[in-house]
């Protein structure tokens, strides 16, 4: 990277020995030799298969549930439906309190999700569940089960929901605005509003104002690996549960919460995971297996389908958009106006907070007022998906960025350069930024060859656009040993996901001054370790890696100690330094970590050490990217022909693995913005619930797409890592919407752009309704 | 999943006596490519599957004569991998080698493509825009069937429950001729028609002979267009006719609007879709060669 920028001088600098560096992963050679034990590979001796029970409908009443059939199939062990789910009521309103999950859900309505009593709110909905001998057992017993339904009208749609003759899903849905009760009944959970200065005074002062209005379809993140698990209630009333999840003490307290149990009756062993986004934060079939496996008195073990795990998990909501921007004609944005309408799927709680944060975030803007609607439809309950919101709020703005700098006739960086947030640049909801490094990765950008290079072709375009997310911080734990032979036992509750194992083991051995080869890190059970939130929120990097730098402190301390014992000197006057123990001047007094950890069991026993945080530093993630397109005038195709993305990372642990999370993030970025989407059927059911009809990009879809990271150290963290999980995905939709309108023209306001809507868009432009 | 009876049929007869035995109950398999799926989500549920690709003489590829004749199982690999099916019939490449992806192809033959009769199947405009006729074996004897006639809508065909589609046989093409198939969808590849365009024309110096033209997606069955054939032969090789044969195909099309698109947006594909396949049909006549896909 060629830059004249300042370097940044407060951390990123520093050279170190394990960090920055490219060791092999842990977990690489399992996963690639196809050894790795994912969650559906579990076995467990006496387990037999359950199977949900799903409601066809979108919305309806359940009149019945006639389970008499299934049960006397020869090979069932039991049949449950919603009624066993125990109605465990806390607190003075009736209900127990939010659960610990990512997206907090209200434990009444996570139970009626996990399995519906009285009535359905989305396709798919389980409403009853079989175990049986065989899992084709379980599939034909699951059919045996007979619901009468009384059909209602549904509604899949943000902006039809929030009508006033839409149909109404709950009737205890009452909108809060700002923060009150108003009494209003409907689909509308919360109305909220963020506001900083004067946004009316804003817009008189703009030369230029762009508005435009958007449209978001709903989203999936398409890991590879659906949900599957295996639970055991065992007869001590412990309930074992072994699944693939990202948080494993999230879903453990929501599960006991559920059932109605003490959380430390459920243990949760998380297994390898096959990727997660956000979406495997919630319990889905673990507390219904966990009833199944009361009954039956054996561990039982499900997986679920795609099309189950689409439709009926937790997708990304759906959502409307509306931004006003207003810009002098010197390029200064004076005046921002926004409002977000998500999709919250069949209960309250969508993350349109976070794309009410995230809408103006990256530019200083005096002026600013954004409002926010949670709204609930006939779809699954949303759960987050990688920079959750983002990615809907800055498809929105990006544009609106884009097009006034169009108007302006500025280069779309360098408006963007000339109105970036920095440090102490206060945020629509009234915080201000600490050290953020938007300006280097504009700059980086800016600077880099793909932008400079020429634009070559018939309908070729580029198209620029960045993006904010926030990140997380929140509890972490980790627990080192030292063994006798010098390497060090890790453990942790992070679920790795992106190559965490391999980042947080070289915090350690940074701190321990050995190689990272000589930490073992294993990812434990919630009996195991200290509470963990899970891998999420790009947090794993950042906060299991502090946890890791505590416990690694723990350690060298003691080992300083351990020295001085040995030695008959004060502790004071022994230091560790890459690895190796001195004392006085060092001459005679010196050993290496493996010579000390050698004497450890004599002088004392193993040394362990432990690190728990909840660390408040969290820094905060930009990515800008670059992307050339081809779009063909004729179908509205668009093939991408580059990308290039740039994001501050902080520091990078494990560069490889950041660049991975860059390209992942474009990846499926750019999925989004070109095919992704629910294609709702008019009675609400998700018509193209497989991977053949909800359109992922295939490799033939992608670039390569080239990485730059961006270092401006974060000064919440020792290292100064940023999380580099999430942001990466924001970009792509508007980036790719800004090259259209430099190809076609048009400028796209739904996402996504595929080819049909893209051509629906240029026929509307010219006035002619198909092209003819 | 229920239970299923599963046999493995090695002559023709034998596997036309079970079906003839089991009747309606019975399902013939080939690559599975299709079947397997359906059975899973239970949009088809036979008793009993008869596993006829292991039969020999379904898995024949005989190129004598200028012509071929496929065996009704013979896998998409197999095609494009014969020397002489690449010389003489490049459209069919363009079909085999677009089927799903190289897992399925390993499998999915073009028999069970016509057999499963999609409207979207990538390799029935082929073998209509090729002239192409399916033999077939039932309990009374055997029979041909152009393959313009062959399906009768969606997911159905003109066999009987006791009838075996036993073979594909396709004409020699003539001098001077040409096909392509190609077909529009909204990724590069693993993916459904939003329409597809199988053509194949003989030119006469700078003029059509014939024209056979068939499209994808675009109605219950996979549609013939004749009227292509009536206005363009004869005529000269312009782009003014390649563009009238286009607005015959729009005009032609009979489509859905569902979620692989709107009504409207196919029949514009059919338009251009029929533009450019001609015109690589008429590159490939004039020994030229066409892009891949
Ligand atoms: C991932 C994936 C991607 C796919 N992509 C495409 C694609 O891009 N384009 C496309 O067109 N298709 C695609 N398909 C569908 C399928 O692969 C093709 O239609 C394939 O050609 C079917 O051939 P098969 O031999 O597997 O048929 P089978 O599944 O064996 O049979 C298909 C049907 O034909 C009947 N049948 C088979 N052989 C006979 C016979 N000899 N006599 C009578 N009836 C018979 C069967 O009973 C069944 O109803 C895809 C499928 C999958 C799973």
């Amino acid at each position: 990277m060629t830059t004249t920028r300042e370097p940044n001088k407060v951390l990123s600098q520093i050279e170190y020995d394990v960090i920055g560096t490219r060791p092999i992963r842990p977990d690489g050679a399992d996963k690639v030799t196809g050894r790795a034990k994912y969650s559906a590979d579990f076995t467990i001796s006496g387990a037999i298969y359950g199977k949900l029970v799903r409601s066809p409908h979108a919305h309806a009443r359940i009149i019945s549930i006639d389970t008499s059939k299934a049960e006397a199939h020869p090979s069932v062990k039991a049949v449950v439906t919603g009624e066993d789910l125990p109605k465990t009521v806390i607190g003075a309103d009736g209900d127990r309190p939010k659960t610990s999950g990512e997206i907090a859900a209200d434990l009444k309505y996570l139970r009626h999700q996990i399995m519906a009593t009285e009535k359905v709110v989305f396709g798919n909905q389980p409403v009853a569940a079989v175990a049986a001998a065989t899992a084709h057992d379980a599939e034909e017993a699951a059919k045996l089960v007979e619901v009468k339904y009384e059909i209602l009208p549904s509604v899949t749609e943000v902006r039809a929901a929030m009508e006033d003759d839409a149909p109404v899903l709950h009737d205890d849905i009452e909108m809060t605005e700002f923060g009150e009760k108003t009494g209003r009944k409907g689909n509308i959970a919360d109305h909220f509003q963020n506001k900083i200065g004067d946004p009316q005074k804003g817009f008189e002062q703009a030369d230029v104002i762009v508005e435009r209005e958007f449209n978001t379809a709903t989203v999936h993140q398409g890991y590879i690996e659906p949900h599957s698990c295996t639970v055991h209630w065992r007869d001590d009333d412990r309930i074992f549960i072994w699944n693939s999840c990202q948080g494993p003490f999230n879903i453990r307290d929501a599960t006991a919460e559920v059932l109605g149990v003490p959380l430390t009756n459920v243990k949760l062993t998380p297994q390898e995971i096959g990727g997660g986004f956000g979406g495997k934060f919630e319990p889905y079939g673990e507390p219904v297996l966990a009833l199944l496996s009361k009954k039956a008195g054996a561990p039982v073990k499900m997986w679920m389908t795609r099309t189950e795990d689409l439709e009926a998990t937790g997708p990304s909501p759906g959502s409307y958009v509306r931004v006003k921007m207003g810009a002098t004609k010197d390029g200064k944005i004076v005046a921002g106006e926004a409002e977000l309408a998500f999709e919250a799927g069949a209960y309250p709680g969508s993350v349109v907070e976070a794309g009410g944060e995230c809408v103006f975030a990256p530019y200083d803007i005096p002026n600013a007022v954004v409002d926010g609607y949670d709204v609930v439809v006939n779809k699954s309950k949303m759960a987050a998906y990688r920079a959750p919101g983002a990615t809907n709020a800055e498809f929105a703005s990006e544009t609106v960025v884009d097009e006034l700098a169009q108007k302006l006739d500025i280069d779309p960086i360098e408006f963007r350069l000339m109105n970036a947030a920095k440090e102490g640049t206060r945020k629509v909801d009234g915080t201000s930024f600490p050290r953020i490094g938007l300006v280097e990765v504009l700059e980086a950008l800016k600077d880099h060859d793909h932008w400079k290079s020429p634009i070559e072709g018939d309908n070729v375009a580029r198209g620029f656009a960045c993006a904010y997310w926030m990140n997380a911080g929140l509890q972490s734990a980790v627990n080192l040993a030292v063994n006798s032979d010098g390497r060090v036992s890790l453990t942790e509750g992070s679920p790795d996901i992106g190559g965490s194992r391999a980042s947080i083991s070289m915090q350690a051995a940074e701190i321990l001054g050995i190689p990272s080869e000589d930490i073992l890190p294993s990812v434990v059970d919630t009996d195991s370790i200290g509470f963990t939130f899970g891998t999420g929120g790009s947090r794993t990097t950042f906060a299991t890696g502090y946890a890791a730098i505590e416990a690694a402190k723990d350690v060298k301390q003691q080992m300083i100690e351990r020295a001085a014992l040995i030695w008959g000197v004060a502790p004071e006057s022994v230091q560790m330094d890459k690895g190796n123990i001195h004392a006085g001047n060092g001459a005679e007094l010196k050993m290496t970590f493996k010579e000390l950890a050698a004497e450890m069991n004599d002088t004392g026993g193993a040394i362990t050490g432990r690190g728990s945080v909840n660390p408040s530093g969290v820094g905060a993630a930009f990515a800008g990217l670059i992307v050339d397109i081809h779009a063909d005038p004729e179908t509205g195709k668009v093939q991408i022909l580059r990308a290039t993305i740039a994001q501050d990372a902080g520091k990078a642990i494990h560069p490889s693995y950041v660049e991975g999370q860059l390209q992942g993030g474009t990846a499926q970025g750019i999925g989004w913005g070109l095919n992704e989407e629910y294609f709702m059927s008019d009675e609400g059911r998700m018509a193209n619930s497989s991977f053949l009809d909800y359109r992922m990009p295939t490799a033939l879809d992608l670039p390569m797409i080239d990485t730059v990271i961006v270092e401006v150290a974060n000064p919440g963290h020792p290292f100064g890592v940023r999380g580099v999980g999430e942001v990466n995905i924001a970009p792509p939709p508007a980036a790719i919407a800004n090259a259209l309108s430099r190809s076609l023209g048009v400028r796209m306001e739904r996402l996504p752009m595929n080819p049909n809507t893209v051509m629906e868009t240029m026929w509307a432009n010219n006035g002619s309704s198909n092209g003819s | 999943m229920k239970w299923i009876d599963y046999a493995r049929p090695q002559t023709v007869a034998e596997a036309v006596q079970l079906l003839t035995e089991r009747g309606d109950g019975a399902r013939a398999m080939a690559g599975g490519t299709d079947l397997i799926v359906q059975l899973r989500v239970g949009r088809r549920q036979p008793d009993h599957v008869v596993d006829v690709k292991h039969i020999p003489d379904l898995n024949e590829v005989n190129t004598s004569g200028g012509g071929v004749t496929l065996g009704a199982a013979v896998p998409c690999h197999i095609i494009y991998n014969n020397d002489a099916i690449k010389d003489a019939f490049p459209a069919l490449v363009d079909s085999a080698s677009i089927i799903g992806g190289t897992q399925i192809q390993g499998r999915a033959s073009i028999g069970g493509n016509l057999c499963n009769a999609a409207p979207s199947a990538d390799a029935i405009p082929t073998l209509i825009a090729l002239g192409a006729t399916a033999n077939v074996s039932g309990s009374t004897g055997e029979r041909s069937v152009a393959i313009e006639d062959f399906c009768t809508g969606p997911g159905q065909n003109v066999l009987g429950a006791d009838e075996l589609l036993t073979s594909i046989s396709i004409p020699a093409q003539g001098a001077n001729s040409g096909a392509r198939y190609q077909r529009f969808i909204p990724r590069n590849e693993m993916d459904i028609a939003v329409v597809g365009v199988g053509a194949s024309v003989t030119l006469n110096n700078g003029s059509f002979e014939s024209v056979r033209v068939s499209l994808a997606s675009v109605a219950p069955t996979p549609l013939f267009v004749t009227e292509i054939n009536d206005e363009l032969a004869g005529k000269d090789v312009t782009d003014e006719n390649i563009a009238k044969a286009g607005e015959i195909a729009k005009d032609a099309a009979k489509p859905i609007s569902d979620m692989r698109g709107t009504a409207d947006y196919r029949r514009h594909l059919c338009d251009v879709m029929t533009r450019r396949v001609l015109s690589d049909a008429i590159t490939r006549a004039r020994g030229g060669n066409v892009d891949a896909h």
